[in-house]
């Protein structure tokens, strides 16, 4: 039986058709073809497969898409804003199109494989919304469900922290 | 704290080498952009699911895929009537040695099953929901056999054989009746019996360590397609496209040049993606359904199936005088090499006392079948378990001679001019100015409260160079395109960017690296044994000097001079000696631009062999709190000094050190694999796999020491695989610190700590600390 | 597999109790997700339990007690001030279970109801007296949470009922809980062991009620009677500390598994315990 879902995905009107076993990840990756969201274990484990849903992390593994019926799901292809319209001034600056954090990743080199940041950075944009001036083991208690194997977590930290005095305009 | 040591020699200022730039390929994967091993799709492609044995040892009697075949969107189904039998020959796979015979049984298992999740058939069907229910309707007849699982019950008379005709190698008169001893490997330097009567301590101990997987986070993957003229094409995550290549036409017995290979981004290797699980089969399948096909390991099936590395049993025996001089140093390393042969045991028994200058040595080791999955390469593989059971011994004997761990290990330091017992003699290497370095840090003198406790140890790591091709070329306007062949797992292309734009005078956003196709570029080696800055680095210089020297040609001739008369300086191409000043410099713009009359495109193109790869050593400390009521070892404090060579990128470099010692945390503290009695598998997941995660540890300080190699030209040494190699036993030494007791087997999980602290409670051990 | 998601508590009982074959409630789906993708169940019919209203909110009752819907994710319970004050350690508890993101989908209703003896929250709402209400196709009744579990994915549920909501009782003066697990990480492990411990002190500091609730130490979460009369009467003295952390080792009837053997789980209750009610007085002292 496949159940026909009506979602917003990153804003815009999304619908599919979908198992019912399929998980949201599933639907990300293979229906909508949005595959920066990862999938590291499908277990909920690894936090590779991060994403806002109804303005909650979650781990889309751990979603079934037949859920998602009228509700709104923002993923990593979300998180840098272009602007639709720009007159005729030209873009000086693209890298100010990034999100803070996505920013601060790469100038403190915060990945290396970066298989895993991408469920980091959303999981990162979730905290700093709820708590812009997370003490440094906030940030590692909010991000213990995001595994990387490359970094040792030393640089994300950092750049989250960084990232998030930024946005204070500290 | 980051802080970097040393002064290597420069002739100039650098303008890029030892800066921190944006890597090239980063905004790709902080936007999703980035493609990975799962992330490709084709119009028609199929999906395929493995069907894997729930026996760890058993014979295959028949297998009767017919019902399976009848079901409604199955396209294509293999089992290993469809793999060519190959003959016993052994080709390098990272540091470690794969034998053709031995992949294609565990690509697709032939007479037996030898491990549980050992493949048995794989189907591609319209759907994973199609596939997996008929993997349900294949029909596995086994007969099941004993099975044995560790490593010394394995060498005993009697135990079940794995291989019934595998005699051990190594051993002279070869044995006459077979074993699961595979091969034995020594090294001996001196005389360890003389060694050990000039001794007035001798330490001897036996350690143990369970298997433990890379862990990364991307499970292996891939896409295969095979035309009906016989081209195909297969997208793969991997550490080596070239070597997937090679074991992939190997083993399917097709010409190299059909077979055209891309490396996806890779989510991670660490050593377990030098090897071919899932791609013979995609191919096989593509070819047989006429279809491309898709496959994508669980990570269940990751970790059941993939290479997690040995666990082993090692005996070190060291000597020394009351001064602190060791005198003689012994060991037997016992490594798993899972269901095949082929443990690291060589590379660990190479590395054991590899940071001592010694005069004798001794190592022996054995190398293993049991019935687990067949170990691959892992970080510096082998070297982590031999240097934690010398670095635990080495401590000790500091203990018993009332020395300074520092003291003592700088009095043994291996340096330049030190003979390894494994045969070389070492050029400069930064040992002694390493230990320094820990010995004058802050974390070294730092206080320590109540059941903590502070431990050091030592890392050695070969690295290699090997068989490397790069293309640099220039294009019309004057920017760059660099093509490499070896994966980029953690900042390669940001890295060769910089050493092309150093040579070339350009910025590193005029270049666009990428890693390029088998068909597109000359063979390269995988990137495994650190050597893809060393390798890449140095044909990416040649091909660089190339591109200068052919810009120099070209501007003589536009200027009517003779090719020794232009010299390229800051960037620019001037006219040189009696013609200074004749002609305005160009730079590579202006040449870009005269290129085509004046004979061209101008392509640097370096196809080498890298040779004087140099090792990398270092230490960490370790800084651990003990909970005397749960056996919790928690991580205080951790600082990683190691030797670069030159760091080119040093964020990168203090990745690579951080990166490799929370692998270390992880390895000495919680993770291993855990069997059933019944040769099962019981944690294959990131739960029950308890891999640190981010609130587990402190942040991981790092000091870059420069020794710089003298045969690359900027100074290069592999770094990625030393950091592994210390933080066992500057954990181990540190919880010996804290409590008192010697934990001679990994990992040190609450459970195990607990009940050592209650024995010797119970015993009344004076020495205990908490 | 049929998928539903009822916007009623009726419909969805009907669901449940005129399937034929297997079926499965799912809540938060942090556990049942894993199942299905691991094959350990291939269930006929999945009740997504999620979209019916009196199912997802946190209700103060009039004496002051709480109504905690099964459904009301841990970032949820988080978020109600009211009620993390009055039951810390309920909420705490319920926000050891996974992951930040786990945290965003997972409920106490489904913790339970997954009948796992390691549940983090089981423990932490045996000892707050917790009272499961579960409607069925014979109406409503309540149960003692510790009444709900029977084994190891055993409940004392008929087919077609569901856990609805928790009832946690009204507070006296100077009363307080707290729970604790032992894990091997910091984070994202299943409890080897959990304690949870609620009690009331009168003015002087004497414990005048006790409650303790243990995990993944039995075949489901115990309520441990032993330990709660081994502080009660007291000031949680060194003495009675020990006495608490000998009960509640005592009451222990764990297995050797990949997670703990039988000697740390032992131990370590007791410490936990003991620990766990060391926070649960210090936290009543301060109101």
């Amino acid at each position: 039986m496949k159940h026909h879902v009506s979602f917003t995905v990153n804003g815009d009107p999304t619908e599919v058709l979908c198992e019912s076993e399929q998980t949201l990840l599933d639907v990300l990756r293979d229906e909508l073809e949005l595959t920066g969201t990862k999938e590291g274990c499908g277990t909920g484990d690894c936090g590779a497969c991060s994403v806002m849903l109804d303005g909650r992390l979650v781990c889309s593994c751990l979603v079934l898409g037949a859920e998602m019926n009228g509700r709104a799901v923002e993923t990593i292809e979300g998180m840098a804003r272009h602007p639709v319209a720009n007159g005729n001034a030209v873009d000086t600056d693209e890298m100010a199109h990034l999100h803070p954090l996505q920013r601060k990743f790469l100038e403190h080199a915060a990945l290396q494989c970066g298989i895993c940041t991408p469920g980091f950075l959303v999981a990162a944009k979730a905290l700093l919304e709820k708590n812009p001036n997370p003490t440094e083991t906030e940030v590692r208690y909010w991000l213990a469900g995001n595994l990387c194997r490359c970094t040792g977590y030393d640089k994300i930290i950092r750049a989250v922290m960084d990232a998030a005095a930024e946005m204070r305009g500290a | 704290m980051q802080e970097k040591i040393g002064n290597p020699p420069v002739e100039k200022e650098f303008k890029w080498i030892g800066t921190r730039p944006v890597r090239p390929d980063g905004v790709d994967k902080v936007t999703g952009r980035a493609r990975f091993g799962a992330d490709l799709n084709m119009p028609g492609q199929l999906t395929a699911k493995v069907k894997r044995s729930p026996h760890p040892h058993a014979r295959i009697k028949r297998i009767d895929v017919s019902k399976a075949a009848a079901l409604k969107g199955v396209k294509a189904i293999v089992t290993r009537d469809d793999f060519l039998d190959q003959q016993s020959e052994f080709v390098p796979a990272g540091e470690m040695l794969i034998n053709y015979r031995d992949v294609v049984r565990n690509v697709m298992a032939r007479e037996k099953v030898l491990y549980e999740g050992h493949p048995v058939a794989a189907v591609a069907a319209t759907s994973a929901s199609v596939a997996k229910a008929a993997l349900d309707l294949i029909e596995v007849e086994y007969e099941i056999l004993p099975h044995v699982m560790d490593v010394v019950e394995a060498m005993k008379p009697g135990a079940p054989l794995l291989h019934e005709d595998m005699i051990t190698a190594g051993v002279n008169p070869a044995p006459t009746t077979p074993s699961n001893v595979a091969k034995q490997v020594e090294f001996k330097l001196g005389d360890v019996a003389k060694g050990f009567a000039a001794a007035d301590v001798v330490i001897e101990r036996t350690f143990e360590t369970k298997p433990v997987h890379q862990g990364y986070i991307e499970p292996h993957a891939c896409l295969a397609n095979v035309s009906e003229d016989g081209q195909a094409d297969l997208w793969v995550t991997t550490q080596g496209h070239w070597v997937v290549r090679a074991h992939c036409a190997k083993l399917l017995g097709w010409d190299i040049s059909k077979l055209r290979v891309t490396a996806s981004e890779i989510g991670g290797g660490f050593g377990g993606k030098t090897v071919v699980y899932l791609e013979p089969v995609a191919l096989a399948l593509a070819k047989k359904s006429g279809r491309p096909v898709k496959m994508v390991m669980t990570r269940e099936e990751v970790f059941r199936a993939s290479g997690p590395t040995s666990g082993a049993v090692v005996r070190v025996k060291i000597g020394a005088t009351k001064d602190g001089r060791i005198t003689a140093a012994d060991a037997t390393l016992t490594y798993q090499a899972g269901a095949f042969q082929g443990s690291p045991v060589g590379p660990g028994a190479m590395c054991a006392f590899a940071p001592y200058d010694l005069e004798n040595v001794s190592v022996l080791g054995y190398d293993v079948v049991t019935n687990r999955p067949k170990v691959a390469a892992y970080r510096a593989p082998g070297g982590p378990i031999a240097e934690y059971a010398v670095e635990s011994v080495v401590d000790e004997l500091a203990k018993s001679l009332g020395m300074c761990p520092i003291g003592l290990r700088l009095k043994n330091a291996a340096k330049e001019g030190t003979k390894a017992a494994y045969g070389p003699k070492f050029g400069p290497i930064g040992l002694i100015e390493c230990l320094e370095a820990a010995k004058a840090s802050d974390h070294w003198k730092a206080p320590l409260e109540k059941n903590q406790g502070r431990g050091i140890a030592a890392g050695f790591w070969f690295n290699i160079g090997g068989e490397t091709t790069v293309s640099l070329a220039l294009n019309e306007d004057g920017t760059l395109n660099l093509m490499a062949g070896t994966p980029d797992i953690g900042g390669l292309r940001a890295s060769l960017c910089m050493m092309a734009a150093e040579e070339l005078g350009v910025g590193i956003d005029d270049i666009r690296p990428i890693i390029a196709d088998t068909a597109s570029l000359g063979y390269n080696f995988l990137t495994g044994g650190s050597r893809s800055t060393f390798s890449s680095g140095m044909a990416t210089v040649e091909a660089a000097r190339e591109v200068v020297r052919e810009a120099c040609a070209r501007a003589a001739k536009l200027w009517d001079l003779p090719a020794d008369a232009v010299t390229f300086e800051d960037g620019q191409v001037k006219p040189a000696g009696d013609n200074a000043g004749q002609h305005e410099p160009m730079s590579l713009k202006d040449v870009a631009r005269i290129a085509g009359k004046t004979g061209g495109p101008i392509v640097g193109l370096s196809k080498i062999n890298a040779q004087g790869a140099a090792p990398s050593l270092g230490c960490h400390i370790a800084d651990v709190e003990v909970d005397p009521e749960t056996g919790r070892v928690w991580i205080t404090r951790y600082t990683v000094i190691q030797d670069a060579g030159r760091a080119i990128h040093p964020a990168y470099v203090e990745g690579q050190y951080q990166g490799g010692a929370v692998q270390g945390i992880g390895w000495a503290l919680n993770e291993e694999y855990i069997y059933g009695d019944d040769g099962r598998l019981q944690n294959p997941g990131f739960l029950d796999y308890r891999i640190p995660v981010a609130s587990d540890v402190p942040m991981i300080d790092t000091i870059i020491v420069e020794v710089p190699n003298p045969r690359h030209p900027y100074g290069v040494r592999g770094i990625g695989e030393t950091p592994i190699v210390p933080p066992m036993g500057a954990i181990a030494n540190a919880v010996e610190g804290a409590t008192g007791l010697r934990f001679t087997s990994l990992p040190m999980s609450p459970p195990r700590v607990l009940k050592a602290l209650d024995t010797a409670r119970a015993a009344g051990d004076k020495g205990l600390k908490v | 597999m049929r998928y539903e998601a009822p916007e009623t508590l009726d419909a969805a009982v009907a669901l449940l109790a005129g399937a034929p074959g297997t079926a499965r409630v799912m809540a938060g789906g942090t556990d049942l997700l894993v199942q299905l993708r691991t094959d350990m169940i291939r269930p006929d019919l999945v009740v997504d339990i999620k979209r019916i209203g009196e199912m997802r909110g946190v209700t103060s009752a009039a004496d002051g007690g709480f109504l905690v819907g099964a459904a009301v994710t841990g970032a949820e319970l988080k978020e109600h001030g009211k009620l993390k004050a009055a039951w810390p350690g309920v909420v705490e508890a319920a926000n050891l279970i996974g992951s930040t993101q786990v945290q965003g989908r997972a409920t106490m209703g489904g913790n339970l109801c997954n009948g796992s003896p390691a549940a983090d929250s089981v423990p932490a709402l045996i000892a707050a007296g917790a009272v499961a209400v579960v409607a069925g196709p014979g109406g409503r009744r309540e149960l003692p949470v510790e009444d709900v579990m029977t084994g190891p994915r055993k409940l004392a549920l008929a087919k077609g009922e569901i856990v609805i909501a928790f009832r946690l009782p009204a507070r006296p003066a100077h009363s307080a809980d707290a729970y604790l697990r032992f894990i091997p990480r910091t984070e994202m492990d299943i409890a080897v062991v959990g304690a949870g411990v609620s009690l009331t002190r009168d003015g002087g500091g004497r414990i005048t009620a006790a409650r303790v609730g243990l995990g993944a130490v039995a075949a489901r979460p115990l309520l441990v009677k032993a330990a709660a009369d081994a502080i009660i009467g007291t000031s949680l003295d060194a003495a009675a500390l020990e006495k608490l952390a000998a009960a509640a080792s005592a009451a222990c009837q764990p297995i050797d598994d990949k997670r703990g053997t039988v000697e740390f789980r032992t131990k370590v209750a007791g410490v936990m315990a003991r620990r766990a009610a060391a926070i649960a007085y210090e936290r009543a002292g301060q109101r």
